[in-house]
């Protein structure tokens, strides 16, 4: 037998940097797979996403409009709005959300959050099996990482395009219905888009700040570690 | 195997785990040396330490105390990019629990660490199915692993081992988990990759059936080698073996 020259490369080789990788297109196809596998379940982590970006996009989109109301300078416009409950003190240029709402959004966003990260937590402890299998195969601790945000930033981006349409149509047929036609003529559509991508970005965050930290401690795990942790 | 030079060495390895206020020394110095091309058998009763010591020479887990040599190149000096290349494409592994990744099909698995070592698309592809005719699986590419028998996962993970043609093979209790006539396939299909690739092949294994195709059995014992036996002296004290399988 020829001898094996294992390891003949000095530390500090580059050439062995380049040898081990997990090429982009592989890494998305592994993490589709994953999620397919695990159809049901992702439904329910994405419906959380969706109904914490939804909330969101309606609460800001629905002040938007009223904004695009009170700007119209349309007569009787104030006494409209006031009686749709938004708060207008003297001479305001714009309608912010009430103290109650905002409250309302923060509460709502913490406990998605907390669901959020309980299901990412749930995901990546459930295979720590695969994890240090993949270890033993060569994989790096990045690519693990990649995996697992990967697999959170399409249910991320699931959840953000659901929730923002969701949201944004909830907030316009409000509208609609609270100060009729008016709404969508005076709609201040650059806001609107801005709002929609606000909510859209949060959805995001919270999907990829849900995995990141239990991803993270399992790509640094050992090997044996991670494949005798689940039992 | 001609050339014979030392593929693993490993020197005055102890292992020690600590859990909250116990300490449990799984291994209390172990020296040994491996020759390429070698099939090694690491018996001895569950507990002995034969899983840590796996552990230890693949590079899954760091010793307490001690090191570990492959080709000479001592692991602990390894940064994370060589010890993962290490994994990737000097040693396969093989586990008594298969360790497929069960969302992926027996090709998929086969062709991952290739895809790791940097190979094609298609070269894997084309690898990975003349690796599962080898083991035995021709047409079960598509199947993922609960759709295979145990026997059939277990030559996933053998096909897989040899994703990058290893230099070691390394199984622990490769047929702890499976039938005895299966178990003797498996064993079966490493001696023919020992013989006919000079893999140099390491097992650790409480299964008699593989002491007929070892050429040298180390004996574990509470974290320590007991004794070490060539093929030799095993064929001489096969009755005693079968004794002590009695005992046991
Ligand atoms: N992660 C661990 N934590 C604590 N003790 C361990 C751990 N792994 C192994 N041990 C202990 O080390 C000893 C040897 O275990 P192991 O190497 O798995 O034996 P074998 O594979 O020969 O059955 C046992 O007493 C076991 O309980
Ligand atoms: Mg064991």
């Amino acid at each position: 037998m020829a001898k094996t020259d294992i390891l003949d490369k000095k530390p500090g080789d580059a050439g062995i940097r380049k040898q081990i990788v997990l090429p982009f297109r592989k890494s998305l196809q592994i993490s589709l797979q994953s999620l397919r596998v695990r159809f049901f379940r992702n439904c329910v982590t994405v419906m959380t996403l969706v109904l914490a970006v939804a909330f969101l996009a309606f609460v800001l989109i629905s002040s938007d409009l009223a904004t695009g109301i009170l700007n119209s300078n349309m007569p009787g416009c104030r006494m409209m709005l006031s009686k749709a409950g938004f708060d207008l003190p003297e001479g305001a240029t714009s309608v912010g959300s009430s103290a109650k709402d905002r409250w309302i959004v923060i509460l709502s966003l913490l406990v998605c959050t907390v669901g959020i990260v309980n299901a990412q937590l749930m995901s990546v402890t459930e295979r720590f099996r695969e994890i240090g299998t993949m270890k033993c195969l060569g994989a790096l601790d990045s690519f693990v990482l990649r995996l697992f945000l990967l697999e959170a930033a399409m249910q991320g981006l699931a959840g953000a395009i659901l929730g923002g349409l969701l949201g944004g149509l909830g907030a316009l047929l409000a509208g609609l219905l609270r100060f009729g036609l008016a709404a969508a003529m005076h709609m201040p559509l650059a806001q609107v888009l801005a709002s929609l991508g606000l909510a859209a970005l949060v959805g995001m965050a919270l999907s990829l700040i849900g995995v990141f930290y239990p991803a993270l401690v399992a790509a640094r795990m050992q090997p044996v570690e991670a494949m005798r942790a689940e039992e | 195997m001609a050339s014979s030079h030392t593929i693993v060495r490993v020197s005055g390895v102890t292992k020690t785990f600590r859990m909250g206020r116990h300490e449990v020394q799984a291994l209390r110095g172990v020296d040994l040396e491996i020759k390429a091309g070698e099939y090694i058998s690491i018996m001895g009763p569950s507990g002995s330490g034969k899983s840590t010591l796996f552990n230890m020479i693949g590079g899954l887990d760091k010793p307490t105390e001690g090191k570990v040599f492959i080709d000479e190149v001592d692991i602990a000096q390894l940064d994370a990019y060589e010890l993962a290349w290490l994994r990737n494409r000097k040693i396969g592994y093989i586990f008594q629990t298969f360790n497929l990744i069960q969302v992926m099909t027996a090709l998929e698995n086969v062709t991952l660490p290739m895809t790791f070592g940097g190979m094609s698309q298609d070269d894997a592809v084309e690898k990975g199915i003349e690796l599962l005719k080898l083991v035995g699986l021709e047409g079960r590419h598509n199947h993922k692993p609960q759709e295979l028998s145990g026997g059939q996962q277990q030559r996933v993970a053998v096909a897989r081992s040899l994703a990058n043609s290893p230099a070691i093979i390394l199984a622990d209790e490769p047929t702890g988990n499976l039938d005895l006539s299966t178990g003797a396939e498996i064993i079966e299909l490493l001696r023919v990759l020992s013989a006919e690739r000079g893999v140099t092949i390491i097992t650790a294994t409480h299964d008699y059936k593989m002491l007929n195709v070892s050429d040298r059995v180390i004996w574990i014992v509470d974290g320590r080698i007991d004794r070490i036996e060539n093929r030799a002296d095993l064929d001489i004290q096969v009755g005693e073996i079968k004794r002590e399988e009695a005992r046991a």
